[in-house]
């Protein structure tokens, strides 16, 4: 009886997390539509073509990848009651996302260095701006993860820490899912001007 | 709850697989310069939607939920909404970008005169 009740709970609980990641997805179409938009206001600064690098984007959408597959693993852990290897795949998931992060925030760095700031064109504000939110979102599921794993280490598998660790996961994932549409619409339709 | 065999290891190895072969096809692509303007658009997006599949299928489990499906209608109501913000703003924008003319030296008045037949 209290397990179904249980059961019915989380799945409540998981619709109303999927409700807010929908509305995620539309702040995310409305920052790829003002991408899209700008693409082509580049003024006297310099395209897609200058500054893109493929092969460190390649890399990027592999670290991301990875990371997103690792999350998974964390989650069937979880359901096998394992605590210390949750715990193991939830802290490479971590590790490969703050690679992720820091790999962005290189080549953020080194536009800026460059001069090519956001404040350069409509295209590079663009730019900074969509690919940035979701750096912030990866930057806030790294915070999420280092408040989520001190409680699954402390307390265990207990239905709350479930529940906490299935939400993270869909976060996680779906962060994965907006990747595909920024190294496919920025990335690599920017390195091939129509 | 979600059938068992979706949240096995071998669903998250097949979307990985899927997911790698995807986003290496979509790079090499757009590396080897098999196709440019248009095709190349087309074929990305077409990449990028299998790919959105594959994540949705195998990571996020999406359409494995006991019916009636609602995560599912979520989705479907935030694809309709995208698809309206994202070509409705490139439509008003590109009409928006023509009746401007942003080539300071013509005529604008006459020039869209011209073009659309428009006699006083």
């Amino acid at each position: 009886m209290s397990v179904i009740r249980q059961s019915e709970h989380t799945e409540k609980a998981t619709f109303g997390f999927w409700l807010y990641l929908m509305t995620d997805c539309v702040l995310f179409a409305s920052l790829f539509a003002v991408f899209a938009v700008m693409r082509n206001s580049v003024w006297d600064g310099p395209a897609g073509v200058d500054i893109f690098s493929l092969p460190y984007v390649w890399l990027l959408t592999m670290v991301l990848l990875l990371s997103s597959f690792t999350c998974g693993l964390a989650l069937i852990a979880a359901r096998s009651n394992n605590v210390r290897k949750t715990l193991w795949l939830l802290g490479l998931t971590g590790a490969l996302g703050l690679v992720f992060l820091g790999l962005e925030a290189y080549e953020f760095a080194k536009l800026i260095h460059e001069g090519y700031g956001w404040q350069r064109s409509g295209f590079l504000s663009a730019f900074f701006t969509l690919v940035g939110m979701h750096g912030l979102h990866i930057s806030a599921g790294l915070i999420w993860l280092t408040y989520l794993m001190p409680k699954i280490r402390r307390k265990g598998l207990i239905s709350i820490n479930r529940k906490r660790l299935l939400m993270f996961s869909m976060f996680w994932h779906f962060l994965d899912v907006i990747w595909i549409f920024i190294f496919t619409i920025v990335y690599l339709m920017g390195v091939s001007p129509l | 709850m979600s059938k068992q065999h979706t949240h096995s290891t071998s669903s998250y190895v097949v979307g990985l697989i899927l997911a790698i072969l995807l986003t290496n096809a979509a790079f090499i692509l757009v590396g080897s310069k098999m196709l440019s303007g248009w095709p190349l658009v087309f074929a990305l997006t077409g990449l990028a939607i299998c790919q959105l599949w594959v994540q949705l299928r195998y990571f996020l489990h999406l359409g494995s939920e006991s019916r009636p499906r609602w995560n599912l209608m979520a989705f479907a109501f935030a694809a309709v909404v995208i698809c309206i913000l994202v070509f409705g703003s490139l439509w008003i924008m590109k009409n928006l970008h023509y009746n401007m003319m942003p080539d300071m030296n013509k005529d604008i008045d006459r020039e869209i005169m011209e073009k659309e037949n428009i006699y006083r």
